[in-house]
Parts: structure tokens; sequence; C-alpha cells
């Protein structure tokens, strides 16, 4: 077998919605288990699950997983199941029918699809409640009920865009238990999230997102190294920029301390920023310069970073 | 490359598909959108519209008491049939539902923000079209033919033993035929409704502009006559009507050609609107908040 065979592939992916990013020039390679993208809303996290899975197609680039495109669509979406973020269905369907058509469209007689879709029913917790409209299910409910349908065909590939919203902490729980077996198996889970942390534990690797771009992508450790070796860029308000500028060229962290235009100010790039907090507050409490405001002068990876983990790489 | 080799290449291409696949998938889309278009509350103003006239003629047989008709008029209600089945039908009944029916199968999920389900199930796109389009198709038919048999059985029946003797004799050819040029309508007028529904968002403008192309396309050089669906149908309607002035518009045959010619012209214009439908369901993405 190929490595493509067995890999989810993004080369040089770049999707745009008009004149607006959704996302830019995107590269890696999936290995089976969970992966986990990690952004905040708007971050480009469900562009990427959908041209992964076909629904929209790359403005650039290819997308390949595991040596298919959805140009293929009869191999390609017997591999992968895809539970979307859309909170709708179609109307006057129940949990059953939900599940059992769309296995019917597969190509499976009517006992194998019937077995498909009681067992995913089953494993999603919906088993009890399958011959209910859909109209009247709790959100939590519909979330698995999503669920049980992109897992019912057995993908190999199972992408789940916020599954764990909605659901309450039980649910949650037997969900996470259920990604795993499945990424136990030898399969790709690939989760999106806005919160780290609950995906956090049980994702094998994070593919961190913001504003469009792939900014850290790897193991979990590895995004956490690579993130904090970043530096920040901290713009501070004061009088006597030159004075503190070169306080800030002192210390060993600092890339670089640029005085504003209007000399009210300093620009600082720094790898470690509560150092040079510290030398702020020493500075300032020494009346050598009057801090007027303090300030991340951008939304770097590491303010995403803190945003989604914290800085010590810990739960937010 | 020789016409030998495009041969075989398409034969190995044919061989290659996997046609009964292709046909549940068929099945099961038909029988999912039937159910979804037939039996809705949201449809009951098509049922309307293909009732109104069997509402009318209903009417006129209950509440007229005078007896029997005179067997003389049938040929005058002949041509009343003829004018709800060609200028009524035809023209506007049809037009509208088909319009209603099947921009609704595409589009009407993309409001739903339903159709990424289907997109995301091993079935080809064209499939999806073939099988969404034959499912519109059986919706308009059934309610339409129906309507028409309905007309039919209801304006003889007030003839009595006259009124049986036309239908069993000339009537029945004339039902065939009305029969066939409702059914060729819904495929033709659906076609383009699914395409219109596929290239624009909002389709209704479209439409109109549609309506007013059958309309005037009589007075266009004949070559041009044949992109639209009311010239094939025309040549294919038992009973014309006496029409004069502007209204002949609607009726006139410029260059008549065979009944087998006008059924085949429309079948082939079906297909390649169908092949364009085919084409462009390809460049659908799953974009709903820019619907």
């Amino acid at each position: 077998m190929t490595p493509d065979a067995r890999q989810i592939v993004f080369e040089n992916v770049s999707k745009f919605y008009g004149e607006v990013l959704g996302v830019n020039k995107v590269n890696f390679s999936l290995q089976p288990g969970i992966t986990s993208l990690v952004g905040p809303n708007g971050s480009g996290k469900t562009t990427l699950m959908n041209l992964m899975t076909g629904l929209i197609r790359p403005s650039r680039g290819a997308v390949c997983v595991l040596g298919l495109t959805p140009r293929q669509p009869i191999e390609f979406f017997r591999q992968v199941g895809y539970c979307t973020q859309f909170d709708s269905f179609p109307p006057g369907t129940n949990g059953y029918d939900f599940i059992y058509w769309p296995l019917r469209l597969h190509g499976f007689g009517h006992d194998q699809a019937a077995k498909l879709a009681n067992e995913a029913l089953e494993r999603a917790g919906m088993a009890q409640v399958a011959r209910r409209k859909v109209a009247g299910y709790s959100k939590g409910m519909r979330q698995r009920v999503r669920l049980a349908q992109a897992i019912a065909h057995h993908p190999s590939v199972l992408v789940l865009d916020e599954p764990l919203n909605g659901l309450d902490p039980m649910a949650r729980a037997e969900s996470i238990t259920l990604f795993e077996a499945i990424a136990k198996q030898g399969m790709h889970v690939i989760i999106s999230s806005h919160i780290l942390e609950e995906v956090d534990r049980i994702s094998d690797r994070v593919v961190l997102m913001s504003s469009g771009y792939v900014v850290a992508e790897g193991q979990i450790r590895e995004v956490r190294r690579e993130v904090r070796d970043h530096p920040m860029q901290i713009l501070v308000r004061c009088s006597n920029a030159a004075r503190l500028a070169a306080a800030a060229f002192e210390l060993d962290h600092v890339v670089e301390a640029k005085i504003l235009n209007d000399g009210r100010g300093v620009l600082v790039r720094t790898r470690d920023a509560e150092q040079f907090y510290l030398l702020l507050n020493k500075i300032a409490s020494g009346g050598l310069v009057e801090v007027d405001a303090v300030a991340p002068a951008d939304d770097d990876v590491n303010s995403i970073y803190q945003y989604l983990i914290g800085s010590d790489g810990g739960p937010a | 490359m020789s016409a030998q080799d495009l041969v075989a290449r398409a034969q190995k291409w044919s061989k290659d598909q996997p046609w009964r696949l292709y046909g549940s998938q068929v099945f099961v889309l038909v029988r999912n959108e039937v159910r979804r278009n037939l039996f809705t509350r949201r449809r009951i103003w098509i049922y309307l519209l293909a009732l109104i006239p069997v509402v009318i003629i209903l009417t006129h047989v209950i509440f007229d008491k005078s007896g029997p008709a005179s067997p003389a008029q049938i040929e005058t209600d002949t041509e009343v049939l003829a004018g709800i089945v060609q200028l009524y039908y035809l023209r506007l009944g049809i037009f509208f539902a088909c319009m209603a029916i099947f921009t609704w199968l595409f589009r009407g999920e993309m409001v739903e923000r339903t159709l990424h389900y289907q997109f995301l199930v091993p079935v080809r796109r064209e499939v999806l079209v073939v099988g969404k389009f034959l499912a519109g198709a059986v919706v308009a038919i059934a309610l339409f033919e129906t309507a028409v048999l309905a007309c039919f059985f209801l304006m003889y029946s007030r003839f009595g033993s006259a009124g049986q003797s036309y239908v069993l004799g000339p009537g029945l050819g004339q039902l065939g035929s009305y029969l066939l040029v409702t059914a060729l309508a819904c495929i033709g007028y659906g076609a383009v409704f699914l395409a219109l529904s596929l290239l624009f968002k909002n389709p209704i403008v479209p439409g109109v502009v549609i309506m007013g192309w059958e309309t005037i396309a009589p007075i266009f050089p004949s070559w041009a006559q044949r992109l639209s669906v009311t010239f094939y149908l025309k040549h294919l309607c038992p009973v014309s009507l006496p029409m004069s002035g502007p209204l002949a518009i609607f009726t006139i045959v410029a260059e008549p050609v065979a009944p087998f010619v006008a059924v085949l012209g429309l079948l082939c214009l079906t297909i390649a609107i169908l092949a364009l439908s085919c084409f462009l369901i390809h460049r659908m993405e799953i974009t709903y908040t820019a619907e």
C-alpha cells in the first residue's frame, strides 16, 4: 500500500469565497488516528472539512483522501463519513429513516441497511427514539443522530465538525469513547473544535488554525513547543520610548524593539512576554518611563494559543 | 482516434459502469423525492392548478339540469376541451407546476440546508440529477394526466350514449394524444426548470423569460422555434383551435412536422438540457450562507 492510500493529503490548498478567504496555502498530510482541527470561530476549520469531503472545491491545490478524490464519489463516500455542523434534516423524517435511506443509496439491500442503521443508532445511543420524528429531538439528540448517520456505513475516515456541541457530559464522554474506539481500529477521525481542552486528551495530533491559515500542526507536544517559541508582539504606548527600547534590547528574548513613528511608543517582539512585562513594570515603577498603554499588537499564534489552551500549555 | 477505437472505448466504459447500482440509487431517489414532493401540504396550490378546469367542468355537469346534451354539441365541447388542454394546461398549469416542482428539487434543498446529505453519499451527481428529474416527472405527470383524464371523461359524460360512442371512437385517439402531450410537456418544462435552478439562485425571473420565449417563439425562424417546448407540443395536439388575430400565435403551426419527429425532437431537447444539468451539478458547492 502506498503512503497516500492511508493518508489525507492537502497540497497547497486555498479556498476563496469570492474575495473572502476561507483557507490559504494549506499543506499537510494526516496519518490514521484522531486529528483535531482547533481554532477560533471563522478560522477555517469547517472550510477545511468541507474541502476534505468534496462539499466545496479548492480554488487552488488538491485534496486527496486515502488516494481518492470526491470525483470518484462511489469509492470516495464509501470510505468517508461526515457529520456536519448543519443542524437541518429532510422534512418529516424520523431517526431510523434518516440513516436507513442513505444506506440504501450506498447500495445495501433492505436487510443489510436495516441492520447497519440499527447498529449505528445503538452505538450513538439513539435506538430507543429512532422511530420518533427528528423535528421532535433535542439538540443533543439531533447531534447524535447525525453522528449515527456518519458512522453507519463503517467509513475509514470519519470527519466530525464540532461533534461535542450540544451534548450533555454523559453523551460527551460516550462520544469521545466512540471516537477513540473507531481510531483504534486504524481509522482516521478528524474532529474540529474551538476548545482544545475538550479534544486535547484524545488527539494524536492537532492542526491549529487561525484566519484561514494552519499556524501549527503536529503532535500536541510539538505544537505547544512551536507556539511557545514563536515571538509575540507587544505594543507599549509611553513617554521616553528610546529609553524603553534600549532597556528591552538588553534582554536576550527580545528579538526586536522598534520606536513608533510618532515617538510615543515602542513595538517589541519577544519570545518571553512574561519577562518583558516584568522589565516594563520595573522601568515604570522606577519613574524612568511613563506607560500609557500596553497591548498585544497582533492576533498571532501565541495569542490564539493562549486563548485556546493557556500560556503554559495547560487547560485554559 | 478512429471510430472503431471510439466505439471500443465507449463499450469498455459502459461495461465498467455499475448500472445495477445506478438503477437502485435512482429508485431510492425517486421514492424519497416523490414522497417529499407529492404528499406535502406545501404542494396544495399545484393540485389546485391541475384541478381548476376539472372543478369547473364538474360544476357544469352537476348543475346542468337540462338532461343529456345534444350530440351536435359534442364538436363544440371537443374544441372547448382542446382549448383547456392547449391554452390552460400546456401554457399555464403545467408550466407553473413544473416551475414549482423542478426548481425546488435542488434549490429547495439548498434553502432547507439538506442538500449536503445528497452530496455525501456514494452517488454520482449525474445519477442524482436523473433521479430527482424522474421524481419530479412522476409527480407532475401523475397529477396532470389525472386532471386531463378527469376533464376528458367529465366533458363527455353529459352526452349520454352519444358521448360514450364518441369517447370510444374518435375520442380515444384524442385522449391518447392529450396524455402524450401532457407527459411530454411535464418532462420538457421539467428539464428546463431543473437546469434553471442549477444556473440561477432565483429561477423565477428566468422562468418568466422562458414563458415569454415560449409565447413569442412562433414569430422566430424555424431553427429557433425548435428551442421551445411548445413548438413540439403543438404538432401533437389532435384538435386545432379556431383562433384568429394575435391569439393565433398560441396555436399556429408554421412548419408542420410528423408526430414522431415532434416526440423525438422534444426528447432530444430534454436530454440535451439534462446533460447541461449534469454538467452544472458538478460546479455546485454547499455554501448555504451564500443562499
